[in-house]
């Protein structure tokens, strides 16, 4: 079998970078979509119908990511996920049925009368909103290393606003991007207002993660990795001010440079997460299990890193291509 | 209850409601793709029309198996972790390349199918609709090996209790996947087909007297027709094997408590578990010897081979009926209206209510299909290596109730939508002019120029 040379340690390694990969796609691309889902106006039907068609074609394959993350976690590191989604099992169900709700409303709202069209609508809003917020806590407790003491349940709580101000940043940054006129200028507002928050809830997740585990504060204060780790923080707050600068600029651009917040809020995301990856590693579940303890048999692993290294880069490139066609400003929602 | 029975009613439900889904969308993509390459051959709107339609109730079911699949991938954590566990070494690359292969591509290239055709050359589109179909097909083929090998398994070794991959190939290829794929792929032919037969039949019997349901109802009703008689042979032959390889299941279906030769083919009976009999049977002298040993003097092991091995016999018994049943009336159904339809160029009106009636009995017997599978390899998880009880979490009974309830309302909530929004979508197209705007300049340039002239 090909990669027979690798060892179990190197395999590990693959595996986590690939989880990673899978899951950052996901907070990125699920990520919008989910905010543009936390945006909607309870009250502005046309609005809601643009959001709605921006983001028409891609959630589907947004979403995979996330049976991806969590197929390649039950598979790489089958420990880990046992130990965390039992753990979790009420907030991944309730994050689960926000998922449904939302998936199935965008589908129904564009099939049903006007009446009921509201009723979905609103489904889809508090769907995207109870799934980003279950997102957060779950990742609030899984840093915590899966503690449920009450000082975590409050860490997670934070983290829950947290990630719901993320998506929602990255959401607006989105429509920015994909709408014109009145409601381009209230995805102007809503990201400046999301960009406050997230950038609050960035600085308290930072300190308050040194709080949690020994071997991360020593890693952030007392080793010469604390320097770039630190770097991290302030790098965000160095792009987020950008941002707010970008933003108040852009109204007046004429159109020019309106994928740059996306592009900051990508960064940003890009940036947080690799604290956390370095902060982290080498464990799946922070101070408790580490790569090594949960992982899979090796020569399954090899067998599915056959088709991983030739799929995975297919799925990438036709995932770009579908951005490429669609590309532009959002058309009006409808099939043909 | 404790948290073995409620985990076990958790998924069943999952599953049930799950596979309802896919069911429905794997034939129907492939439809999708015919009608997209007739309306590129012949140039006829009328293609496109029922293309429209049908891609649409294509999206609304795919979204919903999805959503609904996305659960099922959670639980095998949460709920059943000594599966993952003890299996996951063959499981987990299964799966794996179920995601990779088919989840992303049918996910992406939808999004272009549903909303590219502006965007995207003609060709690409249809490229899409095939990829798509293909799609649905391989994460049949991913989804259906790894089940397969739960009820056959081979190409495996255990050491110290954890199961390692010895053979892929043995593995993905063994040997009730080629019967159950089949018996799989023909159930979703014949799901869709009733499908579109029956919706069309609704809307022919709202008044549509448009030409897009009749050749959408033909298309189906043809296919059904020729679909059936395949899927009766393709389940006698995964029957055969599956006499081979778990016997114990074969006797729960035919009800034969104690082995026997030139046993009865019951077309019903009440079994009676305590006893180890069956009240009130009636049913044709030596036709399961026949059937399932091609003699009539052949013998049957009863389930008295199998103590404490065996399925338990009511739901494996009961659901075969309802699954075989279901397939005659859907022959002579199909049957019917392919002469109909052939000789007259219409049906009847008592046929057209029957068709619509039928709308979704794919449904009925692929439900009843796996329930005869699934409940029939109990008690085992993985026939003869690992008892489902063995796979069980440890999570508190009282959460899993919690989840069990709020699943349970949110699909009922779905089905009555789902059904709903179906029946408004076919009333709409009743009162829809399906012209697109540029046949209409046409008609009316055409019309201004007769004017002119006269």
């Amino acid at each position: 079998m090909p990669f027979e040379s690798l060892s179990i340690e190197t395999l590990a390694n693959i595996y986590l970078g690939l989880l990673g990969l899978a899951v950052l796609l996901y907070a990125v691309l699920d990520g919008y979509d989910l905010g543009v889902g936390v945006l909607l106006p309870p009250r502005n039907e046309s609005f809601r119908d643009d959001m709605v068609a921006s983001i028409g074609p891609y959630w589907d394959a947004n979403e995979t990511w996330l049976v991806l993350a969590v197929g390649l976690l039950l598979f790489a590191f089958p420990q880990a996920h046992s130990a965390i989604l039992q753990t979790l099992y009420l907030p991944a169900t309730f994050m689960l049925l926000g998922l449904i709700l939302r998936g199935v409303s965008f589908d129904f709202r564009a099939k049903v009368p006007q009446v009921k069209k509201r009723k979905w609508d609103f489904c889809f809003k508090y769907g995207s909103l109870l799934t980003t917020l279950t997102q957060g806590y779950m990742l609030g407790i899984w840093v915590t290393g899966l503690r449920t003491d009450l000082y975590a349940q409050g860490f997670a709580l934070l983290a829950a606003f947290g990630v719901t101000a993320a998506y929602a940043f990255i959401g607006a940054c989105w429509l920015i991007l994909k709408s014109e006129g009145e409601l381009q200028s209230k995805a102007f507002h809503w990201a400046r207002r999301c960009l406050m928050v997230l950038s609050g809830g960035i600085m308290a997740v930072s300190l308050l993660n040194l709080s949690l585990h020994e071997s991360v504060r020593e890693l952030w204060l007392s080793s010469p990795m604390g320097y770039v780790l630190m770097a991290i923080p302030l790098a965000c707050f160095g792009l987020l001010s950008l941002c707010g600068l970008v933003l108040n600029k852009l109204p007046k651009a004429g159109g020019k440079g309106e994928w740059l917040p996306f592009g900051i809020a990508l960064l940003v995301f890009l940036l947080c997460f690799t604290a956390f990856g370095i902060s982290y590693y080498p464990f799946v579940v922070p101070g408790k299990l580490t790569i090594m303890d949960a992982v899979a048999d090796a020569s399954s692993l090899r067998f599915l890193l056959v088709g991983a290294s030739v799929v995975v880069p297919c799925i990438l490139a036709y995932t770009f291509m579908v951005y490429r066609i669609f590309a532009g400003k959002a058309e009006k929602l409808s099939y043909y | 209850m404790d948290a073995f029975i409620l985990s076990r009613l958790q998924f069943a439900l999952n599953i049930s409601f799950h596979i309802l889904f896919p069911t429905i969308t794997i034939a129907l993509g492939w439809f999708l793709f015919y009608f997209k390459v007739r309306s590129n051959l012949s140039g006829h709107p009328v293609w496109m029309r029922i293309y429209r339609f049908w891609v649409r109730v294509f999206a609304l079911t795919f979204a919903l198996g999805v959503v609904s699949g996305v659960t099922m991938s959670f639980q095998f954590g949460t709920n059943w972790p000594g599966f993952m566990e003890k299996a996951g070494n063959v499981a987990g690359p299964l799966l794996g390349y179920e995601v990779l292969t088919a989840f992303f591509l049918e996910a992406t290239f939808l999004g272009i199918m549903l909303f590219g055709s502006r965007r995207v050359p003609n060709w690409l589109h249809t490229l899409s609709s095939l990829v798509v179909a293909i799609g649905t097909t391989i994460s049949a083929f991913w989804i259906l090996s790894l089940n397969s090998w739960m009820h056959t398994p081979q190409g495996y070794e255990v050491i110290d209790g954890v199961i390692y991959a010895k053979d892929w190939s043995q593995i993905i290829f063994n040997p009730s996947f080629p019967y159950r794929l089949t018996h799989m792929l023909l159930a979703s032919g014949l799901t869709a087909s009733f499908l579109i037969a029956g919706l069309s039949a609704y809307r022919i019997f709202r008044g549509d007297d448009k030409i897009a349901p009749k050749i959408a109802l033909k298309t189906a009703t043809y296919t059904a027709a020729v679909l059936i008689p395949l899927q009766i042979f393709a389940g006698d032959m995964h029957g055969l094997n599956t006499l081979e390889h778990q016997p114990q299941k074969i006797a729960a279906m035919e009800g034969v408590w104690h082995t026997e030769k030139g046993a009865p083919l019951l077309l019903f009976a009440i079994p009676d578990e305590e006893n180890k009999t069956n009240h009130f049977e009636i049913g044709i002298p030596r036709g399961a010897s026949l059937i399932l040993t091609h003699d009539i003097d052949g013998e049957i092991k009863g389930l008295n081979e199998f103590e404490g091995e065996h399925p338990p016999v009511g739901p494996v018994f009961y659901s075969f009926r309802v699954m075989v049943g279901m397939g005659m009336l859907m022959l002579a159904v199909a049957w019917a209206g392919s002469w109909y339809l052939f000789r007259k160029n219409t049906l009847p009106p008592w046929l057209t209510k029957v068709f619509m009636g039928m709308s979704f009995s794919g449904w009925i017997a692929t439900l009843a299909g796996w329930y005869v599978t699934e409940v029939g390899r109990q008690p085992y998880l993985i026939s003869g290596v690992m008892r489902t009880e063995e796979a069980v979490t440890g999570l508190p009974p009282a959460n899993i109730a919690l989840t069990l309830t709020l699943y349970a309302g949110i699909y009922v909530v779905l089905m009555i939508a789902y059904m709903s929004t179906l029946t408004l979508m076919c009333r709409r197209s009743v009162e829809i002019e399906e012209i697109s705007s540029e046949e209409r300049e046409q008609a009316k340039a055409a019309r201004e120029q007769r004017l002119a002239q006269a």
